[in-house]
């Protein structure tokens, strides 16, 4: 918790990421940025995703269509700030010569994709009459 | 093609990273482009109206936002000789836009 704090202050105050350890090769830091930017990706298209089905799916009950498209929205916030959050422990440790950080935020967004869209399934073939 | 770090006389990178990292970006400008013209869509759904109207202005602010923040860090690594860090704050702004969308969006949808 301490340790997501210090890294939102850093968010803010991009000088101070420069104080600790050595500057990476550059290059290394332009794949740290392309693998910020795949994330943000995958978060607008939840984004997108929860548009969609609030837009394309009328037919369905009101409570399950907002509630995949809440589901979807929020999931869109989280890969967002976790994206951010993600690039700078990744600078930060290769600033420090540490190893990459570990993170089960992949699985974890793998597995409630997988949910989504089997729910998504049952909902488009259930939910059609109600 | 002669890109301007070969005039400059610095030699090209040969992994091409600054290249692949500022259309790692126009890809990202993209995929935000496709959810504000969905937002838009969501936005107006329910018939023109004076809400209508104030919700897809405020869309279409945080997209242009979005475009501007990608535009400023596309033209860095357009520059010669070793392109520069992207800073937190402007990895923070283009996330900031993203999460004000789904805020707006979670707001309109239910």
């Amino acid at each position: 918790m301490i340790e997501l704090v210090r890294n939102v202050r850093l968010w803010f105050a991009p000088e101070r990421i420069k104080e600790e350890g050595t500057t990476p090769d550059y290059r290394f830091s332009l794949a740290n940025e392309r693998t910020f930017l795949a994330w943000l990706r995958t978060s607008l298209a939840l984004i997108g995703g929860g548009f969609a089905v609030d837009q394309f799916l009328p037919d369905l009950r009101w409570a399950w269509r907002v509630g995949l498209a809440l589901g979807l929205l929020g999931a869109g916030v989280l890969c967002a700030l976790r994206a951010v959050n993600h690039w700078i422990r990744c600078e930060r440790a290769m600033r420090k010569g540490e190893d990459l950080p570990v993170s089960r935020f992949p699985a974890l967004l793998s597995i409630c994709v997988a949910v989504v869209a089997v729910a998504m399934v049952v909902v488009v073939l259930v939910g059609w009459e109600g | 093609m002669t890109g301007p770090a070969q005039e400059s006389g610095i030699g090209r990178d040969p992994g091409l990273q600054p290249e692949r990292t500022r259309l790692a970006w126009r890809r990202t400008t993209l995929a935000a482009t496709v959810a504000a013209v969905l937002a838009v869509k969501a936005a107006l759904s329910g018939g023109p109206s004076a809400a209508g109207f104030v919700v897809c202005a405020l869309f279409c602010g945080l997209w242009l936002g979005f475009l501007a923040v990608a535009h400023r860090r596309i033209r860095a690594l357009s520059e010669s000789g070793q392109p520069t860090v992207l800073t937190p704050g402007h990895a923070s702004a283009a996330v900031l836009c993203t999460v004000a969308l789904a805020v707006c969006a979670m707001v309109l949808v239910f």
